[in-house]
């Protein structure tokens, strides 16, 4: 097909796109940095600080902390949900009358209300009323997630796979209808094994929808909010408290607009930086064409 | 992988889905005192009274009301400014247009905690404050960059032979973009909407901040609700139930375009 036609007039299509993004992200965006860079006392008097808030967030041990289990919790998180999906992606029959109500069924998930997710696990899994509370120490084991860490991600863990897998298992489903019966014809002709089919017919045409299934992933699992604040709160102690739930109390809390500012600055960098650095390390060299 | 073992997998993760939902179910049939009194996998004594004490009170009835418009606000929002982005895209090279579709998408990942308090402070000075478009516009944010790269995978996809017949055809733009563009790609808007409605839907956390006692979504309801009375868990369970309603009535309306539509539109 010939090359896309070039103009600037095209600038005027994208305009009103340009506009209410100004006005819910870099307006926005610029405040807080504005922020950042000031020791605000009361809305008369500051005093601009440079570059101070950002040298004692990184000193600051709640920080690094909070880091720490924020990138094991997403680490944990996308080592499990990409694996699974892509399974229950390749259980889901195709052309049967099954597949769509299976759909929906997998789609649910993603509509529930993040606070109503929290609610979901909470009554599930409390001890005293939770159905999995009360089997589990039916079993003998003491579990309580609100008073013991291990099981209070436990829990979160078990809530975030049944929260999310199903997005990595849709959009793999998507890829894999899109494969065309040929080229399985045409594998099992060569007499592969499932997991030769798997590897070397299904893989490569998945790489597309598995970048942006790890990219949606990466980055909804390092601003995960919501579930761990209704489930647990953050205890016990701070044992999940994850970097949004931090900068929440900071900022909203206990209203230190400086330091939670420069926070947000280098929360926010943080995620650009991962997502750049996965799509230039895992995409680039491939050579595949893979549209962002 | 065989495909027995995914078959497997695939039915473990379906009962894994449905027995939370079923406990919340079957928690929102029973009274306060069932509820103490221990497991019951089904229900002895089901009541709907917990429903009836939402159908009956006002402040549950405008929680749901409030949700609503602001998600139907910002689905229309977001839907009138991505189709022309969308559609330029696909069309055309300009000035920078790589680099802005990359930038647009990187503030989908803007964690929401970020922009709390520029945004309350910003719709304050604007007097929207607590008003159901306050919150349509902040979750621009990110419906607008999903929305954009949605219809985009999907306008890409329509051949650039069906603008040029049209002109042949002596249609103006006019025409061409709403009589015949538009209604090739129904099954693109709707894939959007469901995901626009989707996320307004979910999100709590910038709806919580710029909403106070007139235009309270229902998440909100439900949060203060717990913390006010105590452990009603039976309401709360009916709540939440209740707003799992308007998401299964919105997949079934594009149950057939669900799968192209989490691919993004970029499947082929």
């Amino acid at each position: 097909m010939n090359a896309k036609p070039y103009t600037n007039a095209a600038w005027l299509g994208v305009l009103p796109v340009l506009l209410i993004v100004a006005f819910s992200a870099v307006i926005p965006l610029m405040t807080v940095v504005n922020y950042s860079v000031q020791d605000i006392l009361d809305f008369n008097t500051r005093y601009f600080v440079g570059f101070d808030w950002y040298r004692e967030t990184l000193r600051d041990e709640r920080f690094s902390a909070a880091l720490l289990r924020q990138l094991s919790f997403s680490a944990l998180v996308l080592a499990i949900e990409i694996p699974l999906g892509i399974a229950i992606a390749r259980g889901v029959p195709r052309d049967s009358k099954a597949t769509t109500p299976l759909l929906i069924l997998l789609a649910v998930p993603l509509l529930v209300p993040w606070n109503v997710v929290g609610t979901i696990w909470q009554i599930f899994a409390r001890p005293d009323i939770g159905l999995l509370g009360v089997s589990i120490n039916a079993l003998g084991v003491q579990y309580n997630y609100a008073g013991d860490a291990l099981h209070a991600w436990l829990t979160l863990l078990a809530m975030d796979i049944w929260h999310w897998s199903s997005l990595v298992a849709l959009l793999t489903f998507a890829g894999l209808s899109a494969i065309p019966s040929a080229n399985y014809a045409a594998a099992s002709l060569d007499g592969a094994s499932p997991w030769q089919t798997f590897r070397f017919v299904e893989l490569p045409k998945l790489a597309g929808v598995l970048v942006i299934c790890v990219l949606l992933r990466t980055m909804d699992s390092l601003m995960i909010y919501t579930e761990p604040f209704v489930l647990t709160g953050g205890g016990p102690g701070s044992s999940t408290t994850f970097l949004s739930q931090h900068l929440a109390t900071m900022a909203v809390g206990q209203f230190d607009l400086g330091p939670a500012a420069a926070f947000s600055i280098l929360y926010f960098l943080l995620i650009l930086v991962l997502c750049f650095v996965f799509y230039s390390v895992v995409v680039r060299p491939t050579g595949e064409e893979v549209r962002p | 992988m065989t495909s027995r073992l995914c078959r497997a997998v695939l039915w473990l993760y379906c009962a894994y889905l449905l027995i939370p939902l079923y406990w919340l179910l079957n928690l929102s049939l029973r009274s306060n005192d069932s509820i103490a009194g221990g497991v019951e996998l089904i229900p002895a004594a089901p009541t709907l009274a917990n429903y009836s004490e939402i159908f009956t009170n006002p402040v549950w009835f405008n929680g749901f009301a409030n949700s609503l418009s602001y998600v139907v606000l910002n689905s229309l929002i977001s839907l009138a400014v991505a189709i022309p982005a969308a559609y330029t895209f696909s069309r055309y090279r300009f000035l920078g247009d790589k680099h802005l579709f990359f930038w647009l998408l990187t503030n989908r990942m803007a964690p929401p905690a970020v922009f709390l308090l520029p945004f309350f402070q910003l719709y304050s000075t604007l007097g929207l404050f607590d008003t159901p478009l306050a919150v349509a516009l902040a979750h621009c944010l990110f419906t607008v960059p999903l929305s954009v790269w949605i219809l985009e995978g999907f306008f890409s996809a329509t051949p650039r032979s069906v603008d040029e017949l049209a002109r042949l055809d002596g249609h103006t733009r006019g025409y061409f973009f709403f009589r015949i563009f538009l209604p090739m790609n129904r099954a693109a808007l709707g894939v959007t909407l469901f995901f626009c409605f989707m996320f307004s839907w979910v999100e709590l956390l910038l709806a919580r901040t710029l909403t106070g006692s007139d235009s309270k979504p229902i998440a909100v309801v439900m949060t203060r609700t717990v913390s006010a009375s105590g452990l009603d868990w039976g309401v709360l369970c009916a709540a939440g139930v209740l707003t799992i309603v308007p998401g299964l009535i919105v997949v079934y309306f594009v149950r057939r375009h669900l799968a192209a539509g989490f691919a993004l539109g970029r499947v082929s």
